[in-house]
């Protein structure tokens, strides 16, 4: 019995219920497999223009879609803001609307203003898939982290869940609020009280301003990256002095789970908000979060196509 | 020319009268309450107006309207603005002055005095800047203004964040008498937040303005009327705090007045839910607990007027990425529905809402309207508070559409606006 995925688009994790969330990360399972094959290649998205549109520079998103798409075996128009009509002053909407016209009929978007997809999937026929906006939604993100969390603990209700660093600005942080409460596990938060709003609570999500109480007994913990181009110098004083009370060390690691695993989204800055032996700790599952990545959005683009040929 | 308004249900909180009977109306004034009417029908020289089952109030009065000219017509003219105001039973705007140049000499106002003399159907009245550009440093020409025209003194949307500048202005009006009207806001508080910070702002990730921005300039301008006398007149209360402080200076005996937006009593943050650019305006739509604060002041006193801060934007600005949208929201042509409503509800009477709505904000900026006593100028609105409408915004006058209200089924109906005894609206 499988149960039928009838969205058009996917916008966050917060819209999304705990079935399709599920129906998602197994249908990853099988995207895995492909992964694994000499010819890594099926035809689900032949014929089917998927435009990338990346307000915001991106390194391992992009990539990571536009293999997956590829994967499916669709036709990729890669669009890149600096190189076009938006220096011109090009609204979002004209310039989406340009590439709709060009065929496209799947729209990835990652923008630096929240709710910048929203507008799309009001104003356009394409599907829309948010590869992150603003301090928002990044729900690939969010669905490889659970991915990953499942392949390696077999389930996701009952785990404790830490969440540190800067929740204020974090898309990462929001989906996987989302994501993990909607399967079942615990949500803890952790970081300067300038960068834990205290109205998460409102969603059953607890605040922590102490690293030590907030990752005991924890079964995973998600580093977030300090966004140094973000100016984060008002919300508290130095690195250093973040590095301090918030960046994970081996040590401090002691007050988790035996058995807990640390999750990065990547880019890591080293020393800072984790220290080198456990980034690069053989039992590490940063690198596998990347390669699960591409099986996580192949399946999106799976089930939003599927939905659209049904629709 | 006259008019008769025969048989309507006379409302002017002002004089306390809430009766039925007849208004004649001769060359521009209100002439008398005739009990028989029979001779005014039988000459062909009067246009009778039957107001039967109708309410017959003085034309509303809005203290918070941006006409956006010169400068950005492309959003709304004097014209439309006008225009606007008529459809909505609101027979004088006072217009605040962050056009494009700021009206913030004399010049400026009296362009938006000719305009509005030659191109508008009801009466305008500026208010002028506090200070030069609205940029907070340096008091504009402010005697000059009011030699011109100008009514009150703002820096509306660009609050004047350095307190020896606004006690300045405080102490200088002094001399003409008009008040100081201020958008509280602490603008380092709200930084480049984009609606209120809570429970919404941080589901949605979109930067908040805390209510604190608001109370604290709220407290600091209170404070400066206290130091100084001046009348001050507070702008679009939003929150709980700001109503408390009100509410405590009024007690003191300062000269505190304030005024609340039907948005503000209608709509909570939940509006902006799925990015709704018509639900962004500053100060930003709050919680349910605000709104039934800003209520409780309006029912108490607390807050005199009901004003809209109607702020027309086109189409294309507001169809972009939420932090990108303009603030603002048109408000004249739905007022009226929207504050009957408060009275449906019970939180004030009908003669209340029509007191805050034409002869308080009148005495607010002292302009010679909002009455319907014998020898006034003939500024009238005749509505029909039970007619069931539903809020369509390609229906509006205004140049700008941009109202979070499209599609709300309400009641209340303007019928007809009379300003200096001609009609300048009918349904």
């Amino acid at each position: 019995m499988t149960m039928e995925f009838n969205r058009k688009h996917i916008l966050g994790l917060e819209e999304l219920t705990a079935e399709e969330i599920t129906l998602i990360l197994d249908t990853a399972e099988s995207m895995r497999e492909v992964s694994e094959r000499d010819v890594k290649k099926v035809p689900a998205l032949r014929g089917v223009t998927v435009c990338n549109l990346f307000f915001e520079p991106s390194t391992r998103t992009r990539s990571s879609f536009e293999i997956a798409e590829k994967r499916l075996s669709a036709d990729v128009l890669n669009f890149t803001p600096s190189q076009s009509s938006v220096v011109k002053g090009e609204s979002l909407l004209d310039t989406a609307r340009n590439l709709e016209s060009m065929g496209a009929s799947m729209i990835v978007i990652r923008h630096p203003m929240s709710g910048a997809p929203w507008l799309l999937a009001k104003e356009l026929k394409s599907s829309i898939i948010n590869a992150g906006d603003g301090s928002h939604e990044h729900p690939s993100q969010a669905l490889l982290d659970l991915f990953t969390i499942r392949r390696i603990k077999s389930r996701i209700e009952g785990l404790k869940v830490a969440i540190v660093g800067d929740i204020l600005h974090s898309r990462v942080a929001r989906s996987n609020i989302w994501g993990f409460m909607k399967l079942g596990a615990e949500v803890r938060v952790v970081g300067p009280a300038t960068l834990i709003p205290d109205y998460i609570r409102q969603i059953d999500v607890k605040p922590y301003y102490n690293l030590s109480e907030a990752i005991k007994d924890a079964d995973v913990i998600i580093m977030l990256r300090i966004q140094r181009e973000r100016q984060e110098f008002e919300f508290f004083p130095s690195l250093r002095e973040y590095s301090r009370f918030y960046g994970l060390t081996r040590e401090k690691l002691k007050d988790a789970r035996d058995d807990v695993t640390v999750m990065h989204p990547g880019p890591i800055n080293r020393g800072v908000e984790l220290s080198s032996d456990i980034a690069d700790d053989p039992g590490s599952v940063i690198l596998e979060q990347v390669s699960n990545g591409i099986a996580v959005r192949m399946a999106m683009f799976y089930l939003v196509a599927s939905a659209r040929r049904s629709a | 020319m006259s008019i008769l308004i025969k048989g309507g249900r006379i409302i002017d909180p002002f004089r306390g009268v809430d009766e039925k009977g007849n208004v004649l109306i001769e060359k521009g004034k209100i002439k008398s309450f005739p009990k028989d009417t029979k001779k005014f029908e039988r000459n062909d020289k009067v246009t009778v107006i039957d107001a039967k089952g109708k309410i017959v109030s003085p034309g509303f009065v809005d203290i918070h309207v941006h006409l956006r000219e010169p400068g950005y017509e492309h959003k709304e003219t004097i014209r439309t603005g006008c225009e606007s105001a008529a459809a909505g039973g609101f027979t004088s705007i006072v217009c605040m002055p962050n056009t494009n140049p700021v009206n913030d000499n004399a010049s400026v106002t009296e362009y938006i005095m000719l305009k509005a003399r030659t191109e508008g159907i009801v009466n305008v009245f500026p208010i002028g800047a506090i200070t030069k550009g609205e940029k907070g440093k340096t008091l504009s020409q402010i005697g000059e203004m009011y030699e011109a025209g100008c009514v009150a003194i703002s820096d509306d949307g660009m609050p004047v964040m350095n307190s020896k500048v606004m006690r300045n202005a405080m102490e200088y009006v002094k001399a003409f008498d008009i008040p100081v009207i201020s958008h509280c806001e602490d603008s380092n508080l709200s930084g480049n937040g984009v609606m209120h910070e809570g429970d919404t702002s941080t589901l949605l990730g979109l930067k908040g303005i805390p209510s604190a921005a608001e109370d604290i300039m709220v407290a600091r301008d209170i404070t400066l009327a206290e130091l100084t006398g001046t009348r001050l007149h507070i702008c679009h209360v939003s929150t709980a705090g700001s109503v408390r402080l009100v509410r405590d200076a009024k007690k003191r005996g300062v000269k505190v007045t304030a005024e609340a937006t039907p948005h503000h009593f209608m709509l909570t943050e939940k509006a902006v839910a799925e990015y709704d650019t018509n639900a962004k305006m500053n100060p930003p739509l709050r919680t349910q607990k605000d709104v039934e604060t800003v209520r409780e002041g309006l029912a108490d006193g607390t807050i005199d007027v009901i004003a809209t801060d109607h702020a027309p934007h086109s189409e294309d600005e507001k169809k972009v990425e939420f932090d990108r949208a303009p603030f603002g929201i048109v408000g004249l042509e739905t007022a009226l529905p929207l504050s009957l409503k408060l009275v449906e509800e019970g939180v004030i009477s009908l003669n209340d809402m029509i007191s805050k709505l034409t002869s308080v904000p009148s005495g607010i900026v002292n302009i010679d309207t909002g009455t319907l006593s014998a020898g006034a100028r003939a500024d009238v609105l005749i509505f029909d508070p039970e007619a069931r409408i539903k809020i369509d915004r390609h229906s509006f006058h205004s140049k700008s559409k941009n109202t979070p209200f499209h599609g709300w089924e309400l009641k209340g109906s303007v019928l007809y606006t009379i300003v200096n005894g001609n009609v300048v609206y009918s349904a």
